[in-house]
């Protein structure tokens, strides 16, 4: 077998970058559908996973890629998929029943414009409420946004560690120009690479309920063959497992599956302050957007404005109490993505009027260049 | 208390007994093609432990809530990757998929087609009941030309699939139809089914007196009696000739049983690399 982790320098785009830090992360299942522009992940996955004990498979769709990958996890495996917005939107349905049966897994979303077929090769950031808000139902998730190929692979890792730690799918919203870039990467040595896996039962087998919460809010997991006959359903379940079809219940169970993630926001959230400290202007970015934002807040503090950058490595759940602080202490907010309003919404709403909130943004197709945020933070700061 | 609440069903082991009654009507045909199932995965003398159910959405579907194995209920039509995915990662499970028609034929009926192309390594248990069942009765892709549901009440339009003729096209290595009159062969089929390497497809006829039946003036006794009048055992029929018409008759039987690799043999072979 050869490494999976390749230790050492690398020059890669982000999607190889992507699934080289999925086996380091100890991934050895992958469920894919070709599609632009995430394909390159499928293909390197095909390559190396057979390489490394592992399993590849092109399934038919992506509802299909999403069913399998989950399956593969109850058996035990650490499962991944990776697609863009159309198939992102047919994953939806299974994602929300990884959400329900509470399964460890990682979907890549490397975003390109859309609605619908939109521009396949190129890039935006439109997917980032469906990615909080796209199965139905009432649920949290957790999203990371990566703005280069070294922090696809750092994120991916990342993400397997927060599915495994809180059982659910965990979403890598990446996009076409990140996933599209050569960069070079550093891999590190497997002896400095943290790892987390599910929390596993102890006790008697036939005493397990495998929705029983532990004490963090998420229940140890029995995977299918290890003898604890467990049993998972999308449907609405008590702590057995078993279907139960009372509002009560509904509640108890969509109390438990939001409650685990609100009650460890501070272990699961992070972001980067970028000149912050003494900030008049404050630009929230996330993605290759963020990209543009550091070199606009460089450029302003040049000209003598205090701008600084929050940049989003997690996106949901949504660093409220971050925003609240901020919006308490600088004149002027400007949310900075590829899309029409998507963050800024949040922003605004933890504003809360605290601070005039302001976005720029369009629907994707390009990047958005310090030029175009430069010029609002210099409007912001003559207000 | 009466007494037959106190002893022991032969099939309590396998059982998740806290869970019954069970929520299929009477007259239903789905337990006792679940019957055979559970006799036929007890008789294999296999590790239960390493056994896995997987059920889509549906009456039939509900079949992985009531069985205690190691067992998954997941989303309408998309048993057939989960499972697959589960086959793959662990290899050592042997993983049922006990489903109904509308479940595995026209919202699955994509995942139907290649997980048999593949020859994964599966068992197929389809209970075909011509309906939809647990949504009241609607028209299925089993449904018989003309006959009346609730969204085919002036008959159905259409044609029904020949679910055979399905599989074989698709690549499926293991194809036989019964009725759950004849659980006999049909546990004896699940058996061969679960002994097997590779896609064993069995469809399995069972009334829905509740759905399909009080629509088209059939009641439980009357399927019973067209199982054992129109059903003509034919081992060995070539899918492309088997019928299902409850008037000229019901072609059942082990059809189909071959061997090509399955698609983890085929990976190993030829995606892993080799020890030189
Ligand atoms: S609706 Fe039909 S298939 Fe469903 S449980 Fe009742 S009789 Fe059986």
């Amino acid at each position: 077998m050869k490494p999976a982790v390749l230790t050492g320098e690398h020059f890669l785009t982000g999607d190889s970058a992507c699934a080289e830090g999925a086996l380091a992360a100890g991934c050895r299942f992958f469920a894919g559908y070709p599609i632009t522009p995430a394909t390159e992940i499928a293909e390197h996955m095909s390559k190396r996973l057979p390489e490394v004990g592992g399993v590849f498979i092109q399934m038919e769709d992506e509802m299909a890629a999403m069913a399998a990958v989950l399956g593969a996890s109850c058996a035990g495996a650490k499962g991944m998929t990776a697609t863009s917005g159309p198939g992102f939107s047919l994953m939806m349905e299974n994602l929300g029943l990884g959400i329900a049966m509470e399964t460890p897994c990682v979907v890549v979303n490397v975003q390109r414009a859309g609605p619908s077929t939109g521009l396949p090769t190129l890039g935006a950031q439109g997917d980032m409420m469906q990615a909080r808000w796209g199965s139905h139902g009432h649920y949290e998730i957790i999203a990371l946004a990566p703005a280069s190929p070294q922090e696809i692979f750092f994120q991916t890792i990342t993400a397997f560690n927060l599915s495994e730690t809180y059982r659910l799918p965990v979403l890598i919203m990446a996009d076409e120009v990140v996933g599209h870039l050569s960069e070079r990467v550093l891999i590190p040595d497997p002896s400095k690479i943290r790892l987390e896996s599910r929390p596993r039962p102890k006790g008697r087998k036939d005493r397990f309920r495998p929705f029983h919460p532990g004490a963090n809010g998420v229940a140890p997991m029995a995977n299918a063959g290890e003898g604890y006959m467990v049993h998972f359903t999308g449907l609405t379940h008590d702590e057995r497992g078993y279907p139960v079809m009372t509002a009560e219940a509904h509640t108890e169970m969509v109390s438990r599956i939001t409650g685990k993630i609100r009650a460890n926001l501070d272990k699961i959230i992070q972001v980067e302050e970028y000149r912050l400290e003494d900030a008049d202007v404050a630009l929230i970015s996330y993605g290759i957007s963020s990209r543009s934002s550091y070199s606009a807040v460089d450029e302003a503090r040049a000209r003598g404005i205090k701008a600084g950058l929050l940049r989003l490595i997690t996106v949901w759940p949504f660093p409220e109490e971050k925003i609240r602080e901020l919006a308490g202490r600088v004149k002027c907010l400007i949310t900075v993505e590829l899309n029409l309003g998507q963050i800024h919404l949040e922003v605004q709403r933890c504003a809360a009027g605290m601070a005039p909130a302001l976005l720029v943004g369009h629907a994707g197709g390009t990047v958005i260049t310090p030029a175009r945020i430069l010029e609002e933070i210099c409007g912001a700061s003559r207000q | 208390m009466n007494s037959s609440h106190t002893q022991k069903h032969p099939l309590d082991g396998i059982l998740r007994t806290d869970r019954i009654p069970h929520i299929w009507c009477p007259g239903c045909g789905i337990g006792t093609v679940f019957s055979s199932a559970l006799i036929a995965i007890q008789s294999t003398g296999a590790d239960l432990t390493k056994t896995a159910v997987v059920s889509g959405i549906g009456c039939s579907g509900r079949g992985a809530g009531y069985v205690k194995l190691d067992s998954y209920h997941t989303t309408h039509g998309r048993a057939l990757p989960f499972a697959t995915g589960m086959k793959l990662a662990n290899p050592e499970l042997t993983v049922v998929v006990f489903s109904g028609d509308g479940d595995l034929f026209a919202i699955g009926g994509n995942h139907f087609i290649h997980a048999a192309r593949r020859n994964m390594d599966l068992t197929v248990i389809c209970v075909n009941n011509l309906n939809y069942g647990m949504t009241g009765g609607q028209a299925a892709a089993t449904t018989p030309h003309m006959a009346k549901t609730t969204t085919t009440p002036f008959g159905n339009p259409e044609p029904p699939f020949n679910l055979p003729l399905l599989a074989y096209a698709s690549g499926a290595t293991y194809i036989a139809r019964w009725t759950m009159l004849h659980t006999r062969d049909l546990t004896q089929s699940i058996e061969e089914a679960l002994a097997r390497r590779g896609f064993s497809f069995i469809e399995v006829l069972a009334p829905c007196p509740t759905g399909y039946g009080r629509r088209n003036k059939l009641k439980p006794i009357d399927f019973l009696k067209i199982y054992q009048e129109k059903a003509i055992v034919k081992n060995g029929a070539h899918p492309a000739e088997v019928i299902l018409d409850f008037n000229q008759g019901i072609t059942i039987g082990k059809f189909i049983e071959y061997d090509r690799p399955t698609f983890s043999e085929s990976y190993e072979r030829i995606c892993r690399p080799q020890a030189s």
